[in-house]
């Protein structure tokens, strides 16, 4: 026994990772791609019927194509990438201080992050409550801004905007504190040599000193900010209390998933949905590597 | 002397300054009201958490407590809506699984850490590509096949369910490679040499010296298990093996009656996010330590 764990010691401390991240994160994957070409009800056995559901998702399918996408795009347009330019400009901005306001600073921009937007929905319940006594309503009333209670979270107008701001409130996450990390380990002397060269400003010394040196940090940073935009789209269900959201005003790829998978039972429909997402991260990562990859690759 | 002036100007213009000065003003001037728009909705939880019930319906709403109670945690650990479950049994459930997710996923991260960093051997290179790969992985985009394999693997209703699909996460595991590759090869192979084997070597050599890393992968872990609804909202059905996160949406249904609830809730959301941030600002300064080696290549 004792031999054989001396023999095959890669085997047994890799072993344990590698079978769950089959488990769980490869086979899971495969299985979306193979029961996205089925009919599958959850009662019958699935049945293979090719590429119907991409051709419905793509022909037949009008609140993907005009709700669904269009959301996603917006959200993951501002979430996204607004959020990681945020994210960067925030770190950029505290790495400018001194280290006690910075750590101070750090820790509370961070904070929200740390349980999500989608369990801090309660918060934003109440503050976006839809009758008088709710707080922004209260606010605006008194300013004279609105003359009767706005229903906020049932509103198709207003669902998507308080989705983006509670995503943004909790997107500075671990990304964020990578690009901080980043930017504070850069050599001083890079930013001497820099000035020499004829870098004249501060706006100069980010373009060319401070993103080329921290690149690793930004795509870390940029491939946390992809993964986070699609986590936390189930803010829309939690904020409006029902999927699919009012007039599907705030339904994104995830919880279109969730309506046709676990509300309705067609899986096999849903899993396309599913690999259309994957497709989408995996194109926003190859960008996210154009930008930010080393270039000797 | 020329020289000299222009070094001081750089001091003044470069990352992470000494002291105050007044270049640094206008960091300050956006980075502070930020900072309250990121704090408002927490110092908002806590003042609803201690407040009595006259204050909670009180019309206009106030924001500051006035006269502050227990009550509302009395009333969560004393009675439990909808079922006979108090409220004690979804905490104690999210904390066995919490502290084992932690415990198992820092051993197993820094086992494959260390083989995938140190070893030689044929398919790592594509191991580690496909875990950077996974970075990205998004577990909502495949609820379905994952609770496909829940339910072959026999989790269902399994109190392991809260735990297990948690385990392997390529984050963790990326952060420790990285950290690991910090450590000379030749203290390794002089470990080596001396005969120890890979067990003594992870136990005694890589582990002591990888401390910071392991400390940012308890946190990651800490915030995705004891936050996560997942299992219990999906794979487990008996109400005695769901945790306290779960306990907390099924608190804060947005579309009912939000007031009646709202002090209650926000008590159980402060037992949330508390823990999150003590252990935060307690292990920040090794949170930043490692993400200075965070960058992806």
């Amino acid at each position: 026994m004792k031999k054989f764990l001396e023999k095959h010691s890669n085997g047994v401390l890799l072993s344990p990772y590698v079978l769950l991240f089959t488990l769980f994160i490869i086979i899971p994957v495969l299985a979306a791609v193979v029961l996205s070409f089925t009919y599958f009800n959850t009662i019958e056995f699935p049945s293979f019927i090719g590429i119907t559901n991409y051709i419905s998702l793509l022909m037949n399918d009008k609140v993907f194509m005009q709700k669904v996408i269009p959301n996603t795009i917006v959200y993951a347009i501002i979430v996204g990438i607004g959020g990681y330019i945020l994210s960067f400009f925030l770190a950029w901005s505290l790495s400018q201080l001194t280290k006690l306001p910075r750590t101070i600073l750090a820790i509370i921009i961070y904070s929200p992050s740390m349980t999500g937007g989608i369990l801090l929905s309660t918060v934003w319940g109440v503050i976006f409550n839809g009758d008088k006594s709710g707080y922004l309503n209260y606010f605006l009333l008194q300013m004279g801004l609105i003359d009767k209670p706005v229903l906020w979270l049932q509103s198709d107008k207003y669902l998507l905007t308080i989705m983006i701001i509670v995503t943004l409130w909790s997107s500075m996450g671990i990304g964020f504190l990578a690009i901080l990390a980043g930017i504070m380990n850069l050599n001083e002397e890079l930013y001497e040599a820099a000035y020499i060269d004829g870098v004249k400003n501060r706006f100069q010394e980010i373009i060319y000193v401070t993103i080329p040196s921290a690149k690793p940090q930004m795509l870390f940073g940029a491939v946390m900010a992809i993964v986070n935009t699609f986590t936390s789209s189930g803010v829309g269900v939690a904020l409006s209390g029902t999927n699919p959201t009012p007039n599907y005003a705030g339904q994104l790829i995830v919880t279109h998933i969730e309506d046709y998978g676990f509300i309705r039972y067609e899986m096999g429909y849903a899993a396309a949905v599913s690999v259309i997402l994957l497709i989408i991260i995996r194109l926003a990562s190859v960008g996210a590597n154009k930008l930010f990859g080393s270039s000797d690759e | 002397m020329k020289r000299k002036r222009k070094r001081s100007k750089l001091r003044a213009s470069g990352v992470n300054p000494q002291r105050f000065n007044k270049g640094q003003i206008k960091f300050y001037l956006y980075l502070i009201p930020l900072a309250v728009f990121m704090l408002l909705p927490i110092i908002f939880i806590t003042m609803s958490a201690f407040k009595p019930i006259d204050e909670l319906f009180a019309y206009p709403p106030r924001f500051f407590v006035k006269n502050p109670t227990l009550n509302n945690f009395i009333q969560l650990f004393s009675v439990s809506s909808k079922t006979n479950v108090p409220a004690s049994r979804y905490l104690f459930n999210s904390i066995i699984s919490t502290v084992l997710v932690m415990a198992s996923t820092l051993l197993m991260s820094s086992a494959a850490g260390y083989v995938l960093s140190k070893k030689v051997f044929k398919l790592k290179k594509i191991l580690f590509s496909i875990n950077n790969l996974a970075l990205m992985f998004v577990a909502t985009a495949v609820a379905i096949p994952r609770y496909f394999v829940i339910v072959y693997s026999g989790l269902q209703n399994n109190f392991a369910a809260n735990i297990i699909p948690l385990l392997a996460m390529p984050v963790g595991l990326f952060l420790v490679k990285q950290f690991i590759d910090q450590i000379p090869s030749a203290l390794v192979e002089a470990a080596v040499i001396d005969g120890a084997s890979d067990y003594k070597i992870l136990t005694k050599i890589i582990i002591p010296l990888i401390k910071p890393a392991l400390a940012t992968i308890a946190i990651l872990a800490f915030q995705t298990a004891w936050n996560s609804t997942e299992a219990s909202t999906m794979y487990i059905n008996k109400e005695t093996l769901k945790t306290f996160s779960f306990y907390m949406t099924t608190l804060s249904n947005t579309s009912g009656n939000v007031i009646a609830g709202q002090g209650i809730a926000a008590a159980a959301t402060l037992i949330m996010f508390l823990p999150n941030l003590i252990l935060f600002i307690i292990l920040q300064s090794q949170v930043m330590n490692t993400m200075a080696h965070s960058g992806l290549k």
